[in-house]
């Protein structure tokens, strides 16, 4: 345990680390004080900003009101940033379209473009967390193992030990995690939508995120020992030895009580 | 001995070695007894065998697993080449567990095949348990061996459970933590008790060391020598057989050991360890990778023990807390815990292990039975059992709620309400529904008895009446269903004597007999030769074939007409 | 057809002309030849699939080793490891099972078809001794205490049983002296959160600013010193914090007075029921629920219980800011934290 605490110090030096989500996550701050918008990252044009707000407020303003500020049936959106819309839309989950338990990914209803544009335009009514870049969720650059260990303390919870998905409280899951985009696994993390926490850059840094995102990108593939079984656990370990292990040595067994014809 | 009449040198060799060996033990009596012994053939008979034979499997590839696992919470790091655990922190035990899957080759197929195997052990040992409960196999002389396979059970409980905990990983790590927590939980020694088992503190450091201690000797050693006991008595006592013509209690019918079936016990062992091998190639089990070292903050949803353990989870996430409570000395009794994870259990495991001697004492029967029942003829008994294995089978869906919530979008919480709800009824219900089946199937066997099997054939009187013509049952057939015997409630002496003096145990035997009551006051009898016979001289249709020469044939298949009462049919349908 | 004659002679009234009370057992039903013992080409045929299904073990064992040498070490390359491990345990796994179920099949097979299929019936004994032996064993138990005497050496007899009830002590007294470590179970009431030790990140072990917390995150946390404690997985299993900061205006009630800091509340991450890490926070409803009995927590009103099999509330970590701005603590628990036991209160 010690070795590993002080590698685990020594990898990073802290300070830059700090320093690099401070710089990334300003944006997030502004959800305790919306008043003090600084800009967006990057800085997208007037036109898309214009484009976004019909798209807005044709598809989003009746529940999210006109000016993104919120009603009774939907959050005031001052504030999510791009991050959030960019999951929330580009999973499909909103439009939202019946109230369950919980608002479920579905196919998405809007294309890239149209979906940044919706960003920039909610981006632009209060700054808030941006899209990552290409860079920033690359699976192939974060580190598994560290990965791994953020998971299983921040995410094995609910998401299951491998992310294939958990239940919660009164009908609501946590999704499996296979088919997630690493945009939207890190979107998610960043902007904690509906039941999940926020994981801002001070909790998980940029670069743990991409840990993550390395760790998740190598389950549900192939598993070394055979077929999965779902990754569910002993459950399903169970279920399985007794419909092919004692149905097969029943079968076996009928086979060797029976007498040859 | 005797084995000169063979001429060949290896007849010769074979001669002499059995020669030398009788002289030094006198091997001869117990060949001559035991070669030639009959064991009946049914292929429920062969479930315990499934059980036997998985154990072996698991001894074998056991010892396979040793010669690897470092059963040790020392900590190491690892540098081996899964890499979503390079440079992790880890115990040598959950390191050597990746070593052995990962880095020994042909090692995960020999720890899937260990752990596949144990899973089929537990659930051979509980369907080969079903079998002889439901048939009444653990009747006198049988009682004392119905205790030693509940003790293996017991101990297939723990072997499993300390076998699962061995590679120290957070998924088996917070299965040992909810074992101290009930450990804790016992009132007075509970603290104490958790040091005695953990050392210390939880988890502390001696945890792995001990159980590997018990997982791979203590435990083993008791199930091989109570395997040993269970086999000497089913020598001991010959196997039971199913009813049948030629089959009595006296008597034991089937194959000789030398050589049928020596070679179908011999070969089904290769079966079964062959089936259990195809598991280990083709499905994963207990990926520990997936679940990373033991570290007591993290868990992952899905946390659920090994089936044979979910019955315990399962209790436990249906008890209400609201019942735990505070003494008035201060003490705190976890009735939240004791209740689900002791009381629940206890009282399920008592019924089961009891149940032998419970039914021989309210049946008064004090007989040796080797024919066994079918399940129908003792509906309390079937009904009984069936209750139980309904109440396991909804506490281990309890211990699976988050599982069918997700996969069957449903409310955790409604689930588990539903579940407490199902704890009280569906036991009672299935226990209702199975008597009720019973009973109707014996009736069935009656009238079948009475009446023959329905041919579908329907011919027409001279007089205008249809009826069907039956077709009476061969002796062999009827004797399955007339075989037994219906228990009836015991009688009891009267309270007083001839002189008024009220005498002593008399209360306990109209216990007894009340208990007994519970257990056969519903029966139906079986067909009577005289009840055959009345029944043949009130349904004469039954020898029409003979003769009516040219049946009008009007239809096949179906009861086309139901034949009036008049003619004699208040038999078919004997109001029992 | 007449039911009467061919088949039940049990139905055949006794000399008297009353019927038996029950039916009489119709002896063995008649032995059917199998297909093999009439037809000697059938015969040959099960021998030759008995032969078939033997070869099929030993192709299966020689196919395992040659996969075992043919396949290679799966390790070399590390980006393939996971299927590389699949293949050679399909493989080994297949002809394994080829090699036993041949052996299997092939014995079963020729003991249904060509072994000798004659049901044999053997006769059962009573399974008690008879009278004879048990008075014989009576009296061997009878002379055997006579001759030792035990009877009548009342003291002798006293000495024996005590002997042999003492002795164990000589292994137990060690044995319970030692297994429980050091016995001071009242470590359970305490973990190593003192005033001002740092709130720090589970894993890392880094620090954490009041400021770092924002709306809706919650943090998994251990104690800054964790790495120098004695025994850091005992610690870690007690002092295990969830760190959750709430829009103040949502928090109904906290355990203590000023045990908060701005909205940021720390919870033991240990069940009150029986010990699982309590972890899945839901963020909207401020709902803990531990993945393994499904107790439920409500963090904005005391972490006290509203649903599941646990009773108690989560204890409360008080916390507060040290001049740096980093979270501490401001003491102990003031309860101890996990699983009910007897003497908790105490």
């Amino acid at each position: 345990m010690k070795a590993l605490a002080a590698r685990r110090h020594d990898r990073r030096a802290p300070i830059v680390l700090l320093l690099l989500a401070l710089l990334l996550t300003g944006g997030l701050y502004a959800v305790l004080a919306p008043t003090s918008a600084d800009a967006a990252a990057a800085a997208p044009s007037a036109s898309d900003i214009q484009t976004g707000e019909k798209l807005f407020q044709a598809n989003c303003a009746t529940c999210h009101g006109p000016s993104g500020a919120g009603t009774a049936s939907g959050p005031s959106l001052i504030g999510v940033g791009a991050a959030a819309v960019n999951f929330q839309v580009g999973t499909g989950r909103m439009p939202a379209q019946q109230n369950g338990p919980q608002i479920e990914a579905k196919p998405v209803q809007f294309d890239d473009e149209q979906i940044s544009q919706l960003g920039a335009f909610v981006a632009s009514l209060g700054a808030g967390p941006a899209v990552p870049t290409e860079d920033q969720v690359d699976p192939s650059k974060g580190n598994s193992a560290n990965g791994m260990a953020l998971f299983r303390t921040n995410c094995a919870m609910c998401h299951n030990a491998v992310g294939a998905g958990g239940a919660l409280s009164r009908g609501k899951f946590a999704p499996k995690l296979w088919e997630t985009s690493p945009t939207h696994l890190y979107e998610a993390m960043l902007t904690g939508p509906q039941s999940m926490p926020v994981f801002s850059d001070t909790n998980l840094s940029p670069d743990e995120k991409r840990d993550i995102i390395a760790f998740i990108s190598e389950q549900g593939d192939v598993a070394p020992g055979g077929l999965d079984l779902g990754s569910l656990g002993a459950v399903s370990e169970g279920l399985w030895a007794w419909i092919v292990g004692i149905g097969l040595l029943i079968g076996a067994a009928v086979w060797i009580g029976a007498k040859s014809s | 001995m005797t084995t000169t009449s063979t001429p060949t040198p290896a007849a010769k060799a074979a001669g002499a070695t059995a020669d030398y060996l009788d002289q030094r033990t006198g091997i001869g009596v117990v060949v001559k007894t035991f070669a030639r012994k009959i064991f009946p053939d049914h292929w429920s008979f062969l479930l315990g065998e499934i059980a036997l034979y998985s154990f072996v499997t698991i001894l074998i590839s056991g010892v396979f697993l040793t010669m690897f696992f470092v059963p040790s919470m020392g900590e190491t790091t690892y540098t081996g080449p899964w890499s979503s655990m390079q440079g992790v922190e880890m115990s040598q035990a959950f390191s050597s567990t990746l070593r052995l899957s990962f880095e020994v080759r042909g090692g995960l197929l020999m720890r899937q095949v260990h752990h596949w195997a144990a899973l089929i052990f537990m659930a051979a040992i509980v369907t080969h348990m079903m079998r002889v409960f439901f048939t009444g196999a653990f009747r006198k002389p049988r009682e004392l061996n119905w205790v030693v396979g509940f003790t293996l059970l017991i101990l297939g409980m723990l072997a499993g459970f300390s076998g699962y905990s061995l590679p120290d990983d957070v998924l088996s790590g917070n299965g040992l933590r909810i074992a101290d927590g009930v450990i804790k939980a016992v009132p007075l020694i509970g603290s104490y008790t958790s040091y005695f088992v953990f050392g210390g503190e939880f988890p502390g450091q001696e945890l792995i060391p001990r159980l590997f201690t018990v997982h791979v000797l203590l435990i083993p050693a008791l199930i091989l020598a109570l395997i040993g006991l269970h086999l000497l008595f089913v020598v001991l006592h010959k196997h039971t057989q199913y009813p049948g013509s030629g089959r009595t209690e006296k008597n034991v019918v089937g194959y000789p050991v030398l050589p049928v079936y020596a070679a179908k016990a011999g070969g089904f062992f290769f079966v079964v360890f062959g089936v259990i091998a195809l598991m280990g190639a083709t499905m994963s089990i207990n990926a520990v990778w997936n679940y990373g070292p033991y570290d007591p903050s993290p868990v992952s949803a899905g946390a659920q023990p090994d089936w044979y353990m979910l019955f315990l989870e399962g209790s436990l996430r249906l008890m209400p807390g609201q019942a735990e409570f505070v003494t008035w000395g201060g003490y705190t009794v976890s009735a939240n815990i004791i209740i689900p994870a002791m009381i629940v259990p206890g009282i399920l495991f008592t019924m089961l292990a009891a149940y032998p001697f419970i039914e021989a004492a309210v049946t008064g029967d004090r007989r040796e039975h080797h024919i066994l029942d079918r399940p129908r003829n003792r509906p309390f008994r079937t009904a009984f059992g069936v209750s139980i294995v309904v109440a396991f089978f909804i506490l281990a869906l309890a211990g699976s709620n988050d599982l069918i919530a997700t996969h069957f979008h449903l409310s955790i919480n409604d689930i588990t309400w539903a579940f407490r709800v199902l704890i009280f009824v569906g036991p009672w219900l299935s226990f209702v529904i199975t008597k009720r089946i019973c009973l109707g199937l014996q009736r069935k066997d009656r009238e079948l008895v009475l009446h023959g099997h329905e041919t579908g054939r329907i011919v027409r009187f001279a007089s205008g009446e249809y009826i069907e013509v039956h077709k009476p049952l061969d002796a062999h057939e009827r004797w399955l269903r007339v075989q037994h015997e219906a228990i009836r409630p015991l009688e009891i002496e009267p309270a007083e004597d001839s002189r008024g003096v009220r005498r002593k145990g008399y209360a306990l035997d109209r216990m007894r007999q009340r208990v007994s009551q519970v257990f056969y006051e519903d029966r139906v009898e079986p067909v009577t030769p005289a009840e055959l016979t009345a029944s043949h001289s009130h349904g004469e249709h039954d020898a029409l074939e003979a003769d009516v020469h040219e049946p009008t044939q009007v239809g096949g298949g179906s009861h086309l007409v139901e034949p009036d009462a008049e003619t004699g049919v208040e038999g078919r349908n004997p109001q029992i | 057809m007449s039911t009467h004659d061919t088949h039940s002679h049990e139905l055949e009234p006794h000399g008297d002309g009353t019927l038996p009370d029950r039916f009489e057992n119709p002896g063995h039903p008649e032995h059917h030849q199998r297909l093999g013992d009439l037809d000697p080409k059938a015969n040959k045929k099960a021998e030759r699939q008995v032969l078939a299904l033997f070869t099929v073990s030993v192709v299966g064992t020689i196919a395992f080793a040659v996969a075992y040498f043919a396949l290679g070490d799966p390790t070399t390359d590390p980006t393939k490891i996971a299927s590389a491990t699949r293949t050679e345990n399909l493989w080994l796994g297949l002809t394994l099972a080829f090699a036993l179920l041949g052996i299997g099949t092939g014995a079963v097979h020729w003991a249904k078809t060509l072994m000798n299929d004659h049901e044999m019936s053997e006769e059962r004994h009573a399974i008690a001794s008879d009278a004879e032996s048990r008075e014989a064993a009576l009296q061997a138990l009878q002379d055997g205490a006579e001759d030792s005497g035990i009877s009548r050496r009342g003291a002798l007899k006293g000495a024996v049983i005590g002997a042999l009830a003492l002795f164990p002590i000589t292994i137990a007294l060690p044995l319970i002296g030692n297994i429980g470590g050091d016995w001071n179970v009242g470590k359970l009431k305490h973990t190593m959160w003192k005033k001002g030790t740092r709130l720090a990140r589970d894993p890392s072990g880094r620090a954490i600013k009041a400021s770092d917390v924002t709306i809706g995150s919650v943090f998994h946390v251990i104690p800054e010193n964790l790495e120098e404690a004695e025994h850091p997985l005992d610690e870690k299993a007690k002092a295990v914090v969830l760190l959750i900061r709430l829009d103040p205006r949502d928090i109904k009630s906290e355990q203590g007075e000023g045990w908060s800091y701005d909205g940021i509340v720390a919870y033991s991450k240990i069940c009150t029921h029986v010990g699982c890490p309590v972890a899945l926070y839901e963020q909207q409803t401020h709902h803990l629920l531990c993945p393994c009995h499904q107790s439920t927590f409500d963090v904005a009103d005391s972490a006290k219980v509203v649903f599941g099999p646990a009773k108690r509330a989560l204890p409360q970590l008080p916390i507060t800011i040290d001049d740096e701005g980093y979270l501490i603590a401001q003491s102990d628990f003031h309860e101890p934290v996990g699983p009910s036991f007897w003497e908790r209160k105490k």
